[in-house]
């Protein structure tokens, strides 16, 4: 199970009989391992990685350090759930340190981001502070490089 | 004039890989499955950790031996991998690849006429180094149907009482073979029935599959003060151009190699063995990585030799498999698959007579690659096939 999702994580969209002959596995197999990992949430869901550089130049990324006061019932969860609901909110943790929540947003430009901590994040109750940092540039999102190709020359054959 | 070549060297024949590379290099668009080295860069942390040492000015000669720092940390590692415990000052040395370390071993033990056992298919350099050190190079023939192990009962037939070493190799390149701790244990027996020396090149130990583990013969009774141990960080930790090998033995073996090691080398380069630290002290979740990755694609390229017809066995190890072709001699269907196909593979025959009938195709390339290798090796084998009903 583990190579398995190793392959899904590394490319899910790999042809089943590929994978299939990596693990030693028939496709029946793979399929229903597959289904049964999506069927348990254990694969939420699959994803492309997009160059923003080449699509949607314009759409802006920030990183925004949020900290909360955690509410007596709900602890922190209650708060950040509120949060991760907005549209623009693309990931959302609860860290250790010096603030608690570290929320990535995606907005169309710099006017709606900002909109939305002005308006949106800053107005909720347990909110204290926050700190927004725009991207400038990916070099590597999820494992995959953005920028830098490495390629070297192997002799064609040797012992 | 001519100048005239020393016999025993003029006497060597050359590489048969050598031969097929030029081939090879002559062509356009190969894909190659004949590459016996990894097909990753250096882990980062490694060439990190060695970039950071150049530019500390870290450029001069090192001890003869090798950094002792660096020989801590093999004496470290060998003893965590291997449960083998090495005096790090007197009983390491550092190396310029396993290669050197074989040449040294062979030199520091060998008057002329001696002979050294070696089990076949077997590493190219096996033979022609036993020539130079003026050794007797002596083959053990081994088969697919034994798994490519050396059995007790072959190595007993073939001592005669110029016997000195036996040579090792597991995991094997070529054929992938592994052997059992119960394996091993009938070899030590006649090793030291026969007081033979041995010297065992793991260079692939890290490399193995199914779950399995690694024994080293040196870790058996009474074996390790009859053994040479050698390794390197060339496969485990795709270190090939980096030139990092070691040899465990004795001190008085390590003392008489080094003499020869220091007259003619001085010493491994020293970026070498301050990325050999790194990885060898942080490497393991590294090593890990690549090796479930050889793994898999060994899966993939077994299933698809023996979906097509050319019978090969799962290897425990390394990253070759060996499979066996039909109808045409080994360098005839490694030749013909490179023409008609654009597909390299090493002819068996490379690595000693008893290679004949197979080729050696490496899974240290990636996955792309392999599918369009075995894409059109299966082409050419039903085309071969029905050429000659007969196989």
């Amino acid at each position: 199970m583990d190579d398995l999702i190793d392959l899904l994580q590394q490319n899910a969209l790999m042809p089943r009989p590929d994978m299939a002959r990596l693990l030693g596995l028939d496709v029946d197999a793979v399929n229903s391992a597959i289904a049964k990992l999506e069927a348990d949430g254990v694969v939420l869901g699959y994803q492309a990685i997009i160059n923003r550089e080449k699509w949607d130049a314009d759409k802006v990324t920030a990183i925004i350090e949020v900290k909360i006061t955690p509410e007596r019932d709900g602890g922190f969860d209650r708060v950040a759930a509120r949060i991760a609901k907005f549209e623009e909110v693309q990931s959302c943790y609860l860290l250790s340190g010096g603030y608690d929540l570290l929320i990535v947003i995606e907005a169309a430009n710099l006017r709606t981001a900002a909109a939305f901590v002005a308006e949106k994040l800053s107005t909720i109750d347990a909110v204290q502070a926050t700190a927004t940092h725009f991207r400038l540039k990916t070099y590597k999102e999820n494992g995959t490089f953005h920028h830098f190709a490495a390629a070297a020359d192997r002799l064609a054959v040797s012992p | 004039m001519s100048i005239a070549i020393a016999d025993h060297v003029r006497n060597i024949p050359r590489s048969g890989i050598r031969d097929f590379f030029e081939i090879v290099q002559t062509m356009d668009d190969v894909v190659s499955l004949g590459i016996g080295e990894p097909d990753f860069a250096t882990p980062w942390h490694i060439r990190e950790a060695a970039i950071y040492a150049l530019e500390r000015g870290r450029t001069g000669y090192t001890s003869n031996l090798g950094l002792p720092r660096l020989r801590r940390s093999i004496s470290d590692y060998v003893c965590r991998k291997f449960g083998l415990a090495y005096e790090p000052l007197s009983e390491v040395l550092v190396s310029v690849g396993v290669s050197e370390a074989i040449d040294l071993a062979l030199r520091a033990l060998l008057n002329p006429g001696d002979e050294v056992l070696y089990h076949e298919p077997c590493y190219v350099s096996y033979a022609p180094s036993i020539t130079l050190a003026r050794g007797v190079a002596r083959a053990i023939e081994t088969s697919a149907e034994d798994g490519f192990r050396l059995a007790a009962s072959d190595l007993e037939a073939a001592i005669t009482p110029r016997s000195r070493v036996l040579m090792l190799n597991f995991p094997t390149n070529p054929t992938g073979a592994t052997m059992d701790p119960a394996d091993l244990e009938e070899i030590a027996a006649v090793c030291i029935r026969h007081d033979l020396v041995v010297m065992t090149d793991e260079i692939y130990s890290e490399l193995i599959f199914d779950g399995g583990t690694h024994t080293s013969i040196a870790s058996l009774p009474g074996m390790k003060e009859r053994t040479v141990f050698l390794h390197g960080v060339s496969k485990a930790f795709a270190m090939t151009g980096w030139r990092i090998g070691f040899a465990c033995a004795p001190a008085a073996l390590i003392e008489a190699m080094m003499k020869i090691h220091q007259y003619a080398i001085l010493c491994a380069p020293i970026m070498g063995q301050d990325a050999a630290i790194e990885a060898l002290e942080r490497g393991d979740q590294s090593v890990e990585k690549m090796r479930k990755e050889y793994e898999l694609r060994r899966n993939f390229i077994t299933g698809s030799l023996n979906d097509m017809g050319l019978d090969c066995h799962k290897p425990k190890g390394a990253f070759y498999v060996f499979p066996k072709v039909f109808g045409l001699t080994s360098k005839e269907f490694s030749l013909r698959l490179l023409s008609e196909e654009k597909v390299a593979v090493v002819p068996g025959t490379a690595f000693g007579a008893s290679g004949e009938g197979h080729v050696r195709c490496s899974f240290a390339t990636g996955l792309e690659q392999i599918k369009v290798a075995m894409e059109r090796m299966a082409g050419f084998v039903m085309r071969l096939r029905s050429q000659a009903p007969a196989g």
